[in-house]
């Protein structure tokens, strides 16, 4: 599905082709896959590109997903680069290790093109695959269009490598996955100077340090674990920033965590993830030509989610409309949600609510650590913890 | 220890020099006849301790701090090199 338009570096490629383009360039050591509509086109392409000897990845037909993710975290845990690929069922199939890569702390690449939920059986793009697995513990980048894709597949690496903590990066299925659009390529050489050169932390086959991975922790220990990774995944958000300067640099392509359209003066405003966000930047400029004062906020990191500067771009609309592709059965769906909790702080509300995480991993709580929470200082959206050592 | 001292991923380090001899289990010992080994490596495979590696003579050569004694190498052995006698 390549197209070269001419020389210079623009292609006409799916989403799915540009994630496949990305991989090549990053050459990752093992992909253990599972094929599963709309996912298909990025792992069929890049099969393709290793058959004919253009990345020498080592990809591992795994018998299901859940397998595909448990190879991954096995190959990861050993020392390499191991991503994959999936959507909806696929995803659900591996939600049971998801948690685990992320427990582990490592920085595996799942590009994702979204799928709906059976039942009904449906092979289309929404996103509850992704918004199911959301406190997996996975960074989740969603993209716009096919670029987008393709920029975010070696800012995701980066970041999950820096953090150690593996990330989704998220195309809508069909829409974005299987729609041929123009994007920029940058060169290899390029590519492989701004991923650089894979050093874990920790790995399995040290044999000069050897190391277990995956122990149990009962309710003595697990607790801290748990909120040692609650502060990596939290500083996503300040690692990211560079991450983003630095691709810049290298691409001419200026992102961030998300992405005002129109907002400065808007009075409303549209808030969406994914590809959608291209149509109503459409709507917008024809709002705008009838004098209308509407604005976009794109959201592009999801996971961690970016309360502040959500709250910042967003304190001065009066009207505020949320589009979410999802449902949250029996509650109110996720995005809206989000968006309700970055404002919040920002009301003149006449409650004080304070989050307390407890208990986590068997972790007893006592009647006196629930009588002296009305003693603590309730600010922000600071959370507190009882319990924790 | 609290949670900003606790190890990344709940990694457990181990000190190799710590590292328990498996070799003190032992209660029959393998020996190997190097003029009878062909070094065909069918040992080196099956040994579950992966144990046994080849010598500068490309002969069965076993790591007696690591060896349990289980006996397969000398039971797979297809050249009957390797003998069992009392550790």
């Amino acid at each position: 599905m390549t197209y070269q338009t001419d020389k210079t570096n623009k292609k006409a490629l799916t989403g799915g082709a540009a994630a496949a383009e990305a991989l090549r360039q990053i050459n990752p050591d093992v992909m253990p896959v599972y094929p599963i509509t709309p996912q298909t086109p990025i792992i069929e392409t890049f099969a393709k590109m290793v058959a004919d000897g253009e990345a020498d990845t080592e990809i591992i037909d795994v018998e299901s997903e859940h397998s595909a993710m448990s190879a991954a975290v096995g190959a990861q845990a050993a020392g390499t680069r191991a991503m994959t690929a999936s959507s909806s069922q696929g995803i659900m199939l591996m939600s049971e290790v998801l948690p685990i890569a992320a427990g582990m702390r490592l920085p595996i690449l799942m590009l994702v093109s979204t799928r709906a939920l059976s039942a009904p059986i449906n092979i289309h793009g929404d996103h509850q695959d992704v918004m199911f697995v959301r406190d997996s513990g996975w960074i989740q980048i969603f993209c716009e269009n096919v670029q987008e894709v393709y920029d975010n597949t070696f800012i995701a690496l980066r970041l999950a490598e820096k953090v150690r903590l593996p990330a989704m990066v998220i195309m809508d299925g069909f829409t974005t996955s299987h729609s041929v659009e123009n994007l920029e390529i940058l060169e290899n050489s390029v590519v492989k100077k701004f991923i650089g050169e894979y050093n874990p932390k920790n790995y399995l086959l040290d044999f000069e340090d050897p190391k277990t991975f995956g122990p149990v922790a009962l309710p003595n220990f697990y607790f801290e674990f748990k909120r040692a990774q609650i502060e990596a995944t939290d500083g996503v958000i300040g690692e990211i920033g560079e991450i983003f300067g630095e691709y810049e640099k290298i691409s001419g392509r200026n992102y961030d965590v998300l992405e005002s359209y129109q907002l400065d003066d808007a009075e409303k405003a549209i808030v969406v993830a994914g590809s959608t966000a291209g149509t109503a930047k459409v709507a917008v400029d024809e709002l705008r030509e009838q004098r209308e004062k509407v604005g976009l906020l794109k959201i592009k990191l999801f996971r961690p989610f970016p309360y502040e500067q959500i709250t910042e771009a967003l304190k001065n609309v009066k009207k505020i409309a949320v589009f979410d592709r999802t449902v949250s059965l029996g509650s109110i769906p996720p995005l809206y949600s989000e968006i309700k909790n970055s404002l919040f702080s920002i009301l003149n509300s006449q409650f004080s609510i304070q989050s307390y995480i407890y208990g986590l991993g068997g972790r007893e709580i006592f009647k006196d650590d629930i009588k002296k929470v009305f003693e603590d200082d309730q600010k922000g959206r600071e959370i507190k913890y009882i319990g924790l050592k | 220890m609290n949670w900003q001292e606790i190890e990344e991923g709940a990694i457990i380090k181990h000190d190799i020099k710590k590292s328990p001899k498996t070799g003190n289990w032992r209660y029959m010992k393998p020996a190997v006849d190097k003029k009878t080994c062909i070094g065909c490596g069918t040992c080196f495979l099956f040994c579950p301790e992966a144990a046994i590696d080849f010598d500068s003579e490309r002969k069965a050569d076993i790591d007696y701090d690591i060896c349990k004694g289980c006996g397969v190498c000398a039971t797979v052995c297809p050249q009957k090199a390797i003998k069992m006698g009392k550790n």
